[in-house]
């Protein structure tokens, strides 16, 4: 048998942050369309307060100066980005992480109630995908209620898990994590069903040919095979949860966490202090998908996927 | 014993437009060493015979043995490797590690495993490449790859559905080169389905040409090649003689119904 030479295609592996470079450009684009889009918005909808002010005073309306007060009001129907860049700037930096208003504080008591919640609906997602693959009577069943279950709004069903909870003696952090948790378990539940089911006919057959149990085939071909499709619905999930952490912090009467601030801001008219929660909020979603996306890619590449 | 003796098998599938027969009447058996190939249009029922012998389908009629055993205890008592059309290696599974699949599965101690995986790798000479994961591999490579999977662990029969089906002529010849000098070292029973005559013609010592709607066969032909075959054999008179059969064979099994 004579051949040595190698004749398979060796394409060098692209870099996990090499992507990153080539991408930079058009995101940049469009993050500084939002900034122009944002700063005409914020002009346009706090001038109207500005006009106000001035003819209640008596004074001439002088519009230049009323564009650049647009960008300083105190409670602006739309506060400028560099308003809410300061306000996050001033409550996270400069705060002491243990103060009340320090968006840290406020920020990690959400993210410990996602983090909950995201294991909890991870496992749940899990444990309910192998049940609906593995039991006839599951794959019937299960599904249609786990399917029902997302089309109820989240916040009709938030506050009866709270006050239930509350009821049996449970408070704090878990029932919100229980919220985020009935979040995150849908596309965990529908990525890995999909995932369990994705060896071909050819791989399963070459299993009965080794007469191997359902325990290996288990192991050794559906759950392997199931990894791209459960990173891919936990990057989801784990958005879901954060979602689902805030909303749970608002019934509660809000007394700590982003959904606290969210709310108290809207009570007391503090629009800065809205967005600034809002971004904080966003940053924190996009970190966390980006975290499990990275956890994705490492698992992947060591697994063989990648390429 | 025979490895393989089916007595009047037939395998009827219930679709919605009616029954399909995929095997009617089916009479064969397989000696011991020999290099039997399947051959016919698709829908004759070659790889349903495969799949029967593997146990991966239940006939609906006649008795089929396989090492003087039914296919489901010869299964479980994993007396055949199966090497299917796509080489089907487990993407996260290296080269060496899809080998070891079968083996662990039966449970064989690592150490054993490691030399066993060797051998095979040497077998359809693929030294050095256990590291590499499939996607590293050409398609040729790959399938050779999924041969030695089938060889691991050491079955004497050796069941193969189209396996070279996807490769180019080029790789083809080489790829039945090599499969012959493995016969030959390994002396295994091959079940080997094929769509080509030639393909057909240069590795086989027995040809079952099949026909199609109900699916059966409609001739045994037996080489008189000799085993030793260099590629240019295919020029001489002798070769071009059998494979003039079996293009008969298929002529008048095959009705355009």
């Amino acid at each position: 048998m004579a051949c040595p030479h190698y004749d398979g295609p060796m394409t060098k592996p692209l870099g996990i942050f090499t992507r990153a470079h080539r991408t930079a450009l058009p995101v940049l684009t469009v993050v500084a369309a939002i900034f122009v889009i944002w700063y005409g918005a914020a002009a346009v909808m706090n001038l109207p307060w500005e006009r106000d002010q001035a003819e209640r005073a008596g004074v001439e309306f002088v519009l230049t100066d009323a564009l650049s007060n647009t960008m300083a009001q105190e409670r602006p129907v739309l506060p400028a980005p560099h308003q809410v860049a300061q306000e996050l700037w001033k409550t996270t930096v400069e705060k002491k992480i243990t103060s009340k208003r320090s968006l840290v504080y406020h920020g990690w008591i959400t993210l410990s109630a996602t983090l909950l919640g995201f294991l909890f609906g991870t496992i749940l997602g899990m444990a309910l995908a192998i049940g609906i693959v593995y039991n006839r009577a599951m794959d019937m069943s299960v599904m249609p209620w786990v399917i029902a279950s997302q089309t109820i709004p989240i916040l009709a069903i938030a506050p009866m898990i709270i006050v239930v909870l509350n009821a049996v003696g449970i408070s704090g952090l878990l029932p919100k994590a229980f919220i985020s948790t009935y979040l995150a378990f849908f596309p965990v539940v529908v990525g890995m069903v999909k995932g369990l089911r994705s060896p071909d006919a050819l791989q399963t057959d070459l299993m009965r040919t080794y007469n191997a149990s359902a325990n290996q085939t288990f192991w050794k071909l559906r759950l392997p095979g199931s990894m791209p499709y459960l990173f891919t619905s936990m990057k989801v999930a784990v958005a879901a949860s954060l979602v689902g952490a805030i909303v749970g912090e608002l019934p509660t009467g809000a007394v700590a966490g982003l959904g606290a601030r969210l709310l108290a801001g809207s009570y007391y008219g503090q629009t800065i202090q809205i967005w600034s929660a809002l971004i904080a909020a966003a940053i924190l979603a996009a970190s966390l998908v980006a975290i499990v996306g990275l956890a994705g890619r490492i698992v992947e590449r060591r697994m063989g996927f990648a390429r | 014993m025979s490895v393989v003796s089916a007595q009047s098998l037939s395998l009827t599938f219930e679709t919605n437009d009616g029954p399909v027969h995929a095997l009617k009447d089916v009479d064969l058996t397989i000696e011991k060493g020999e290099f039997v190939s399947f051959i016919g249009p698709s829908g004759c029922g070659k790889t349903t015979f495969l799949r029967v012998i593997a146990d991966l389908e239940q006939p609906t009629g006649g008795t089929i043995t396989v090492n003087g055993v039914s296919p489901e205890q010869a299964r479980l008592n994993r007396a055949y490797g199966y090497v299917f059309q796509a080489a089907g290696l487990y993407p996260w599974r290296t080269i060496a590690r899809n080998i070891a699949l079968p083996l662990e599965i039966i449970g064989m101690p690592k150490r054993e495993r490691r030399e066993r995986i060797e051998r095979v790798l040497e077998l359809v000479d693929l030294k050095g490449f256990g590291g590499k994961f499939p996607w590293q591999l050409s398609g040729g490579m790959q399938q050779r790859a999924s041969i030695a999977r089938a060889l691991a662990f050491d079955a004497d029969l050796l069941l193969m559905d189209e396996p070279f089906g996807a490769l180019d002529e080029i790789v083809r010849d080489h790829l039945n080169e090599q499969l012959l000098e493995l016969w030959a070292r390994t002396e295994k029973t091959i079940c080997f389905v094929t769509h080509s005559i030639p393909e057909a013609v240069y590795l086989s010592t027995k040809i079952v040409v099949m026909s199609p709607r109900p699916g059966r066969v409609t001739d045994v032909i037996d080489s008189t090649l000799p085993r030793e075959r260099p590629l240019d054999i295919r020029e001489s008179p002798e070769f071009l003689e059998i494979a003039h059969r079996v293009r008969e064979g298929l002529r008048a099994g095959h009705s355009y119904d």
